[in-house]
Formats: C-alpha cells, sequence, structure tokens
C-alpha cells in the first residue's frame, strides 16, 4: 500500500534540452512496434472457442486435406493488440484534415455504419426468396430515385463495385448500344484527355478500345475544336471528368457534348468528382450518356484502407435498355428486383452481368442514410462548402505557391505546380513528405499528368475554417522554409513518422509479397 | 447540417478572403441556366432519429438470416463473426484511411495487407497473391483476363460447376473483350467430361470446387491435362472456410485461384460488399492485376512495407495496365484477415469440420422426406436435392413457414426448365438440430 504522500506526487519534469536519449526497445512512448502475425501466432491457438464437431461419415471423397494449413493463430487479446497498434501506425480523415485530391476523403457518419448493421439489412442473404427482402429492393430503389432526381439521368445500374468497375459499366453499355446499332465494329476509338484517371484509358483498353488523347488547353480544360478533330465515324465515345481533375468545370461541356453526339459518339462522364456540383448541377443537362457516381467520394462511404467502394452508372434515355442485370423496374407502383436478361421484357436489353449478386448493398444503405442526412438542402449545402473551402485555400496559398493555370477560380479541389519549388531544390515528393512531419496527409502528388510536379489539394466540406486556417499556415510555413533554403530537411523527410521514407525499387526490383518461414 | 461545421460568419469571411461576393461566383463556369434553382423534388435534411427511424421502417421489413432455420448459401454463407472483428474494422485509423499510398503514415493499412497475402496464399495452397478483388465473381473474370495475358490464347473452358452470376460475369467481359469461351452446361450431378474440351487454343480452364452444386471436383487429372496442352487451371472457390477441409487447390496443381472470401469476418449484406481473392504462382505475378503489397526498407534500415510493382496498375500504365481496378475491397480484406488471424490452423480445421458434418448431418435427415433426392455423393457445406415440383415456388412455402430452406437453381437459371424441381441447400456452424429438424418437418408438408 502506498501511502498518502507517494500516491498524490505529482511529477515535475526537468526543462528539456538537447537531448540525445535511445529507448531500450523499438517502442517510442505509446507508439509501439508490432511483429507480424506469422512472427507471434502459434498454430495450436485459437481466438475462436467452438463446440466440437460431431462425427459423422465423411463425404469428402478423397480430397481431405491432408497439408498443414500453417496459419498462426492468436487468442482474442493477443489479436486486439496486434490489430490496434497497427492500427496507431495509419493516418485517418478522423485525426486530421485528409487533402488528398480526387480522392474526397471527406467525413465518414457513423450514423450510416449503425444503419449498415441493422439486421435486417447485414444480414440479409441475396439469395433468399424475394419476398423476404422486400424492404431492401425498396431501399435500392429509394436510393436510384435520390441519385437520378439529382443527376437528372434516366436510369441506373447499382451493381457496379466501385468506379473502374462502373466505368467499365458505362462503357460496355456504350459499346451494346454501338453493336444495336450496327457500328460496334467500326466504332473503335475511345477520346480521353490527358489530364484523365488512369482508370479511364485503363477501362477503354478492357473493351479493346483504342486510346486518342485530346490535349488540354492552356487554362487546363478541354478545347471542343480540339474534340471535333479528333472525332468521326470510327469515335464510339469520349470520356471526360467533370469537373476535370485539375479542379476546373469545364466551361465547353454542352459544346463538347453537342460535338460528340453530332458525330454519332457517346459522351461518358467520369463522376469522381461530382461531389463538387451535386444538387448544384444536373449533369444530364450537360449532354452526358452515362456516369458513375463513386458513393465512396461523393456519398462518404469509408474508404477503408483502399475500399471496399461502389460504382452505381446513371444513364440517359438512350442507353437506359442496356443497364446490366440485376435492376430494378416499377411495376404497379412497387419495384420489382430484376435478376436475370431472361425476364427481360420489350425495350429492356441487359448487356450482362457485372458481379455476382446485387452489388454492394452495405453501401446503399450507407449512401442512402447520408442522402437521408442531409436533404437535397444539405447536398447543396455540401458541394457550395467543398468548392468555398477549396477556393480558401487556394487564396490562402496563391502568393507563396504556384498555381499553373493562373489566379482562377477552381471546383472542390485547389490544383499548384512545382514552380515555386524548383528553384530551391525541392521536389513536390520533398514537399509532400515534409506535410507528414507536420501532421498532415499530403496532397495527391504528380496528378493530373498534365501539371508539372502537380500539388492537388481537396479539403472537402468537412474542414471547419480553423482547420483550414491551421492547414494554410502550416503549408505557408513549409514554404518560406523551401525559400529559406532549407531544403536538406525535406530531403530527409519525414522524420517524425512511424517509417523513414521506404525503399520502393527494392520492393519491386526483390519482390517479397508474403512472409516464408526462415530457412 | 451536422457534418458541415462552418458557421455563416466563416462563409462571408471566407467569401471575402477569396474576393467573390456570394457562393454561385464560384460555379461561374457553369453554363448560363444549368444551376439548378429547384428542389429536385426532395426532401430536406433530417436528424438521426428521423433517419433512423426510416431506415429501421426499411429493415423490418426483411426476414433477418438469424431470425429463422437457415440454409441458403450458392456463393454467400452465413457464418459467425467474432465480435472483436467488427469492432476493430471500425478503428478510424482502419475505417477512414486511404489506399495506402503514403507509406510512412500507412504501415498499419500495408502490413495487415501483407498479412492478407499470406494468408491467402497459404489457405489456397499458392505462392503468392494480391490484396483483393471487389469479390469472387469479378476475381474470375480477372482471372480469365490473366490466363489470356499469360498464355497468349483466347479461349476459356468453363465448367457446368461454376456458379452461374460468375460465369455470366465472365460471359460479360469475354465477350466485350472479344474473347473466345467454351461454356459447358450445368452440371447438377457434378458429371461433366471437361478434360476433352481442352486444346491447344485452350489458355484456361475454369473449375469449381464445391461446385455450385456442392459436388467436390479432383482437380489433380484437369491440372495435369491443362499442362499438358499448355493451358492454365483456374479454380474457383466461392465457400472459403471450405480450404479448411479440403486439400488446396495450389497442392492439386491449379495455376490461378480465383475465390470469393465472405466466409470470413464478412457478414451476408444481400451480396455485398466481398472481397474477392486472387492467387497464382510467382512466375505470373507480373500479369496479376490488383494491389500487391511488398516488403521493404526504410531509409534507417527499418522492415516496412509498400505498394509495390505498380508499373502493373492503371495509374502508372493507363492504357496499358493489367487491369482498370482502383477502388478493392481493403476493410472486407481486413475483416477477412482478423477473423482468420483469431481461428488460426486449429480453429479454422475445427470450424471445416463442423461445417461439413451439420451438413452431412442435414442430408440424413432431409433423406428421411419423401420424396426429396440428395443428388451429391460428395460435398462440403451444401450440396443440391431434388424435389417433386417446383423448387421455387416450395422455397416460397418453406418461407411463408418461416424456414429458409435454399436456393431454387431456377433463380440463377431460368432458362433451364429441366434443373425446375433442384434446390441448393446449405449448412455452416450456425445451423443446430432444431434448425434442420424444422426444416425437414416444413419440407414434408409443404411436398
Amino acid at each position: 500500500m502506498l501511502n498518502t504522500a507517494e500516491r498524490t506526487r505529482e511529477t515535475q519534469p526537468a526543462p528539456v534540452s538537447g537531448e540525445d536519449v535511445e529507448a531500450v526497445g523499438k517502442a517510442r512512448g505509446i507508439r509501439n512496434e508490432e511483429p507480424l502475425i506469422f512472427e507471434i501466432g502459434r498454430a495450436e491457438v485459437s481466438g475462436v472457442d467452438l463446440p466440437e464437431p460431431e462425427t459423422v461419415t465423411s463425404r469428402l471423397g478423397g480430397l481431405a486435406r491432408k497439408a498443414e494449413l500453417g496459419l498462426p493463430g492468436l487468442s482474442e487479446p493477443e489479436a486486439l493488440r496486434h490489430y490496434v497498434r497497427l492500427s496507431k501506425q495509419n493516418y485517418a480523415i478522423d485525426i486530421n484534415t485528409y487533402p488528398l485530391g480526387s480522392c474526397t476523403m471527406k467525413h465518414n457518419a457513423r450514423l450510416n455504419e449503425k444503419m449498415a448493421r441493422l439486421p435486417g439489412f447485414g444480414d440479409i442473404h441475396p439469395l433468399q426468396p424475394l419476398s423476404t427482402v422486400e424492404g431492401a429492393v425498396e431501399m435500392m430503389q429509394e436510393l436510384s430515385h435520390w441519385l437520378m432526381a439529382l443527376t437528372g439521368m434516366e436510369a441506373i445500374a447499382l451493381s457496379p463495385k466501385a468506379g473502374a468497375h462502373g466505368e467499365l459499366c458505362g462503357m460496355m453499355a456504350i459499346k451494346a448500344a454501338l453493336d444495336a446499332r450496327g457500328e460496334g465494329e467500326t466504332r473503335t476509338t475511345v477520346l480521353a484527355p490527358a489530364s484523365a484517371h488512369g482508370t479511364n484509358p485503363a477501362t477503354a483498353a478492357v473493351l479493346g478500345y483504342r486510346i486518342e488523347t485530346i490535349p488540354a488547353r492552356a487554362d487546363g480544360t478541354v478545347d471542343p475544336e480540339a474534340v471535333k478533330a479528333k472525332l468521326g465515324p470510327h469515335v464510339a465515345a469520349i470520356m471526360l471528368t467533370n469537373p476535370n481533375t485539375c479542379g476546373l468545370f469545364e466551361p465547353d461541356i454542352m459544346a463538347i457534348a453537342d460535338a460528340v453526339h453530332a458525330a454519332g459518339a457517346f459522351f461518358y462522364c467520369d463522376g469522381a468528382n461530382l461531389n463538387a456540383i451535386l444538387g448544384k448541377v444536373r449533369p444530364g443537362e450537360l449532354g452526358v450518356d452515362a456516369m458513375h457516381i463513386n458513393l465512396h467520394k461523393t456519398l462518404s462511404t469509408p474508404h477503408g484502407g483502399g475500399g471496399p467502394g461502389s460504382g452505381p452508372v446513371v444513364l440517359s434515355a438512350t442507353l437506359a435498355p442496356y443497364a446490366p442485370v440485376p435492376f430494378i423496374r416499377m411495376e404497379a407502383g412497387a419495384p420489382v428486383l430484376v435478376e436475370e436478361a431472361a425476364h427481360a421484357r420489350d425495350g429492356e436489353q441487359p448487356f450482362g452481368r457485372m458481379t455476382a449478386f446485387h452489388g454492394q448493398m452495405g453501401m446503399y444503405v450507407r449512401a442512402l442514410t447520408y442522402l437521408l442526412s442531409h436533404g437535397e438542402d444539405g447536398i447543396r449545402h455540401a458541394s457550395e462548402t467543398a468548392v468555398l473551402n477549396a477556393n480558401y485555400v487556394r487564396a490562402g496559398l496563391r502568393d507563396v505557391m504556384t498555381q499553373p493555370f493562373g489566379d482562377k477560380i477552381c471546383m472542390h479541389e485547389a490544383i499548384f505546380d512545382d514552380r515555386f519549388l524548383e528553384p530551391h531544390g525541392v521536389s513536390t515528393l520533398d514537399f509532400a513528405k515534409a506535410m507528414i512531419d507536420e501532421g498532415y496527409h499530403p496532397m495527391t502528388m504528380y496528378f493530373p499528368l498534365v501539371v508539372h510536379g502537380a500539388l492537388l489539394i481537396e479539403p472537402t466540406e468537412s474542414e471547419s475554417k480553423e482547420a483550414l486556417d491551421r492547414f494554410i499556415a502550416t503549408m505557408r510555413g513549409l514554404t518560406a522554409r523551401v525559400k529559406a533554403g532549407e531544403a536538406a530537411s525535406f530531403k530527409t523527410a519525414p522524420h517524425f513518422a512511424p517509417r523513414r521514407r521506404l525503399d520502393e525499387t527494392r520492393a519491386a526490383r526483390q519482390p517479397k509479397l508474403r512472409w516464408k518461414p526462415a530457412g | 447540417m451536422r457534418y458541415l461545421p462552418q458557421t455563416d460568419a466563416d462563409r462571408r469571411a471566407m467569401l471575402a478572403t477569396i474576393g467573390v461576393p456570394d457562393i454561385d461566383a464560384l460555379f461561374v463556369d457553369v453554363p448560363k441556366g444549368k444551376l439548378v434553382a429547384d428542389t429536385h423534388g426532395l426532401p430536406h435534411g433530417q436528424g438521426e432519429i428521423a433517419v433512423e427511424r426510416h431506415m429501421g421502417r426499411l429493415a423490418a421489413k426483411n426476414v433477418a438470416a438469424g431470425s429463422v432455420p437457415f440454409f441458403v448459401g450458392a456463393g454467400a454463407y452465413r457464418h459467425h463473426v467474432p465480435a472483436s472483428v467488427d469492432h476493430l474494422i471500425q478503428r478510424s485509423e482502419f475505417l477512414t484511411s486511404y489506399t495506402p499510398y503514403q507509406p510512412e503514415i500507412s504501415q498499419g493499412t500495408l502490413q495487415t495487407l501483407f498479412e492478407f497475402q499470406t494468408q491467402v496464399a497459404l489457405l489456397t495452397g499458392m505462392e503468392v497473391a494480391n490484396g483483393g478483388m471487389y469479390d469472387g465473381s469479378t476475381s474470375t473474370a480477372e482471372a480469365v483476363l490473366m490466363a489470356r495475358r499469360v498464355t497468349g490464347r483466347s479461349k476459356a473452358v468453363l465448367s457446368g460447376g461454376l456458379h452461374p452470376h460468375y460465369r455470366d460475369v465472365t460471359e460479360t467481359v469475354s465477350r466485350m473483350s472479344d474473347g473466345a469461351l467454351d461454356v459447358m452446361p450445368p452440371a447438377p450431378t457434378g458429371a461433366e467430361d471437361i478434360i476433352a474440351r481442352i486444346d491447344d487454343e485452350t489458355a484456361c480452364v475454369v473449375v469449381q470446387s464445391p461446385t455450385f452444386f456442392g459436388h467436390l471436383v479432383d482437380l489433380r487429372p484437369i491440372a495435369e491435362a491443362c499442362h499438358a496442352r499448355g493451358a492454365l487451371l483456374v479454380a474457383v472457390v466461392t465457400e472459403a472456410v471450405s480450404f479448411g477441409a479440403l486439400e488446396s487447390p495450389g497442392a492439386q496443381g491449379a495455376d490461378i485461384v480465383a475465390a470469393e472470401g465472405q466466409s470470413f469476418g464478412n457478414p451476408l449484406t444481400f451480396g455485398g460488399p466481398y472481397v474477392g481473392l486472387l492467387a497464382t504462382r510467382d512466375k505470373f505475378i507480373r500479369q496479376l492485376p490488383g494491389r500487391l503489397t511488398g516488403e521493404t526498407v526504410d531509409a534507417a534500415g527499418e522492415r516496412g512495407f509498400v505498394l509495390t510493382l505498380s508499373t502493373r496498375e492503371q495509374h502508372i500504365r493507363r492504357e496499358k495496365a493489367t487491369s482498370n481496378i482502383c477502388t478493392s475491397s481493403g476493410l472486407c480484406a481486413l475483416a477477412f484477415s482478423i477473423h482468420l488471424t483469431l481461428l488460426g490452423s486449429a480453429g479454422l480445421t475445427k470450424l471445416a469440420a463442423i461445417n461439413h458434418a451439420n451438413a452431412v448431418r442435414l442430408s440424413e435427415v432431409l433423406a428421411t422426406v419423401k420424396g426429396v433426392r440428395i443428388l451429391n455423393e460428395t460435398f462440403f457445406n451444401e450440396f443440391t436435392i431434388r424435389v417433386p415440383g417446383n423448387a421455387a415456388e416450395i422455397v416460397e412455402k418453406l418461407a411463408a413457414r418461416g424456414v429458409l430452406g435454399g436456393v431454387p437453381v431456377s433463380r440463377l437459371e431460368p432458362d433451364r426448365p429441366d434443373l425446375a424441381d433442384l434446390i441448393i441447400v446449405a449448412a455452416t456452424e450456425l445451423t443446430t438440430a432444431d434448425d434442420r429438424s424444422r426444416f425437414a418437418a416444413a419440407l414434408a408438408e409443404v411436398l
């Protein structure tokens, strides 16, 4: 038993000065190093208690497993520590501003998580009788209604699993429509601007299209004349992001759409940046034929360290018949889930199927919860705030960083180039890594490709003015250091992260993609 | 709005800093007349109470699997997920982080992905696995595209035991990318001669085991026949728990394994999000799509992990990439990995044994129902029964009696009247003896 004096003893630290102390082990305060499960687990340990299986006559034929599984097990407390310690080596939206341009790291509301876990949504099987999942289909229909109303489009394919999968779905619908017109064989080219996401050309390539690149105009937007020059009877579609990847609304989008349609081609809109305009502009009124909506960006379903995403595609009246199965048909005011092409009716010509079952139900629930929470007023407010925040950051940094297209208003993300860095021997990468030392996840670097050493900053609507002011002050502090000739400290950054810069060349040259037992 | 921090005063101050009079001045590039002036006919925002009430009403219209005797499988399985799995994946640092492009502050995600890749390689008996795909069906389609790149050939032979949705997804991608397919008819009894379909144009043969109908397939002779003709064997698994009981596809000679990982850590959720597994041999790494995490060292010599071999991926290679995939299933892969870490070899072996035993018991009790015939000699935790009558109607009648009694094959094969009397039924560790007898009794009633 401690006496009272000891129990109430307060520490009185000595002032810190130029000390160079190393800990005995690898932990640094409450930051722990954590080995791999294969180094701490044991094959005979399990964190799950199960009853003994009944003794039965095996029906496994001669195929029962003979080889050891070799999977390490951890007890529950060990597992909790393993994953909690690892989690602490991650950056997250819930920790600080996550200004990753094009990725839309907005707040992930926890009500969305709670709703997705209701047994009536989380514990239903995709193939249990449809009579037992009417609420699920109704929920999908309600989400569809919101997405079509907000985008001004005629139809929707909910099932694509992520943005790139949505692109594939939209482009397949276009291909099916061209085939139906007898032009599938002749229209073999897809146009995409140089600033496009890599997924656009990759998607078109999966479908066998040749990709022709449209150069960007000096102001970062697409010139309708440049599009016209590439159009012809060989062009199937243009894939265009709007707002574009430089964070700019394409001012000539309607002229581009008109030219594309006049040439008999389709307009695929990459909806990755829809979060800037949802509730403000209906893409359907701009001449869009197909567009995916990243529920994990615009509608805040969590990114989860790289998924799951969800990429429903809205379609124009021309493309609506080709929507893949499953789709929802309204019959006597009630939604019906059409799962097989065999059940299609007149005017429905589904091009195929994108995925098993019905797509990302768990993400639909979260997205609808987000939409109901915001309402049409909140959605508009969110888009406006995303744009306001990006321009506020731009205004706060425009005198110390360099803008590639002049001092011009942006949408939801502000783009800078590396002219403010280069003369001082600091690269975009160095600057990004220095941001880590200041407690920030870096912005998107070196994308889009049309901007030299691009730094693409997307604050999202979730940031308060105070948070933005802190971010701006930090960025200004870093630019001041750049100009003061402190390049050396940038070259070695980050200094305070769980790891220093990692050797990516070595990882690629000597790929070590799994743990193997020693020897 | 509770998710938007700015006050009106903030907004005014910010507009002044930017140097514009109002918000719409920021939308100056939107074509004239295209700024929305109406409400889209949509309602205003609501607080948590009202939203919960609304969503709760919709959820309550559905019959939750856990509330009834439940035997539905056919590609998605109701397993018990340990409580700590869902707790851990809701850690902010896992839930609200992006793809780990900045490795210095993403070691949590990267190390767990490295562990996931290793676990998947061990389960499947393969040398290397990627960091996950959307789901099993898209993994299968990607495996076929990969086999085409590896072999330089076009034709893929799809077994009649392949899940019809997987077949349809693969067929859609193949048709749209001008790949040749040889699709075998559904094989409800498990009998088919797929080896006879392999020729010198064959890029790969796609065989699911356990099959859609539950049969176990000896992959070894098929692998040998494939390799003799320079083709690859793609093995498909929709029930990952079966890895705990069955000889791995890798040990049987498979070249690529495409599987659904939902069974570990991921709830049913009406079909998604799930996580696709994709594993292969080291020599095919450069043709493997999707993200890969690799081990390396940092500038101070400490072990660390990074995304690697990204020259296969769309953000670097654009139209020359191996796939267009970007966002995959990170959090579902994490749930999979945590569940498997909790199980370990001992737990998984036992879990698989319980699943098999419960399915055997189910087959025994269903076999006593007059008119029911079990089509399977072999199975893991699901099998196919033939019933006297229309399977879809019988399953509806069972549902009306509070039993979710499997999947009528006609639900996925509406064009095949010869399959209209088949039901696929599954049992897992959650199936009780009481569930089984209630199923048998209800079935006897409706037949």
